[in-house]
């Protein structure tokens, strides 16, 4: 509709002003082209992905990255934060691709999706900040690191962790491997195991209440 | 460097994981389709109770149904905002769209409380035949609900509270429309506190619980 809009515009510009007006109007026009020809792009592609292209998907994911991050900083994210809401992202959109309507705005629907996401990363990181007060607390209580005895100690108790990671079935220890001893998000383990997030958070309750069994013998 | 590859390796993942989607249908296919079960009730009341007493009360009492007028706009207009609040990116305050049939719904059950002041040979309700209003709006209130939920199964709601009320209201309004084909009595105070009263249950319980039941998307 507005491709015929504009092209209607044209004529009746055409036949109306000079030409050096019609020049600068043609200018005009190519500037506001391209300023929505990335947005159409990536429409197109999102609706080519909807129909199973896999290019075309991995192409408007790839373009839509700095959209999140501009989404994100826009809700007042920290850039350290920023990564985990550009994955979450990605994540959503992947379940909720069929919710695109090719008829309207990509990068509206995706700034929309990235702003919730931004959201939930910062109640997230809330709700962690205010749970991790008591850990500074039992900071302070700590024995001296430079104890022998103790470094002996805690030396003894990572390998006995380690040795009970080992025996755990693969699925579990999988999990304890990403999420734990390597700090991955839920999206990252996700992409490299090629396993459900949902399925690698089972994993990890499930490997956790075990290891909790065999080191203090509660459930 | 690590912030360009991480994204990188989750959308190969995705892309790998990438199938065809039906997309979602536009939100005005979706709200004829929740019509359609309110038109079959309707039409299942009409049979029982026949049009020929509500076609006479509305002769007698026009604001009756101006009353039912504005609940089936505020139904419509709920409905169609709760299938277009299920979509990324379409703006809140489409959530105003259902006031000026509630205002025309409410103002013209209120105009109908003076009815039986100024024509005092009105029949109007006691508090037991409320007691039935009550049940009859809230008891249609549940399928109707429920049909709207499973309806946006597949959307994305973000606003996932907001829909829930207009979900709430969409089913109260709907059923107080559908309460006029079998309505007996003249619009009195108690009433028309206890239509308010059905009503707010049924926005409430969908805003409590419906927030939780739209959100699968999201987790």
């Amino acid at each position: 509709m507005s491709a015929a809009l504009t092209a209607t515009r044209s004529m009746v510009l055409d036949s109306v002003l000079p030409v050096w007006i019609r020049a600068d109007f043609a200018v005009s026009d190519a500037a506001e082209r391209a300023i929505d020809e990335p947005e159409r792009r990536r429409a197109a592609w999102m609706a080519a992905a909807q129909g199973g292209d896999r290019k075309a998907y991995e192409r408007v994911l790839a373009d839509s990255v700095s959209l999140i991050r501009a989404a994100a900083r826009r809700q007042g994210v920290d850039a350290d934060l920023t990564d985990d809401v550009v994955q979450e992202t990605l994540l959503t959109v992947h379940r909720v691709r069929h919710t695109y309507d090719p008829s309207r705005s990509y990068d509206a629907w995706l700034s929309a999706i990235a702003a919730r996401r931004a959201i939930d990363a910062l109640r997230s990181r809330g709700r962690r900040g205010h749970r991790e007060l008591h850990d500074e607390r039992a900071y302070d209580m700590h024995p001296d690191e430079h104890d022998a005895a103790a470094a002996t100690e805690r030396e003894q108790a990572a390998r006995r962790l380690h040795e009970a990671i080992a025996t755990l079935p693969p699925g579990q220890r999988e999990a304890v491997e990403q999420l734990g001893l390597k700090e991955r998000s839920l999206a990252e383990a996700s992409a490299h195991t090629g396993r459900q997030s949902g399925a690698l958070k089972v994993n990890l309750h499930r490997a956790m209440k075990a290891l909790r069994t065999r080191f203090h013998g509660e459930p | 460097m690590s912030e360009s590859r991480l994204p990188e390796s989750l959308i190969q993942s995705l892309g790998v994981q990438l199938t065809p989607v039906r997309r979602l249908p536009p939100p005005w296919l979706r709200t004829i389709g929740w019509l359609v079960l309110v038109a079959a009730i309707a039409a299942g009341l009409l049979w029982h109770y026949g049009a020929e007493h509500m076609i006479r009360r509305w002769v007698a009492e026009p604001d009756i149904a101006v009353a039912g007028i504005g609940a089936l706009i505020t139904a419509v207009s709920a409905a169609w905002v709760a299938f277009t609040l299920g979509v990324p990116g379409r703006s809140a305050q489409w959530a105003w769209l259902p006031l000026p049939g509630l205002l025309l719904w409410v103002g013209a059950s209120g105009l109908g409380c003076l009815r039986h002041v100024v024509m005092p040979g009105s029949t109007v309700a006691t508090a037991h035949q409320s007691g039935d209003c009550l049940m009859f709006i809230i008891s249609l209130s549940i399928p109707l609900s429920a049909l709207l939920v499973w309806l946006l199964r597949r959307a994305c709601p973000l606003r996932p509270v907001l829909t829930a009320v207009m979900i709430g209201l969409a089913s109260a309004a709907a059923s107080a429309a559908l309460l006029e084909i079998c309505h007996g009595f003249a619009v009195a105070v108690t009433d028309l506190i206890t239509h308010a009263i059905a009503v707010g249950i049924v926005v409430l319980v969908n805003a409590l619980m419906g927030g939780r039941l739209l959100q699968p998307a999201l987790k």
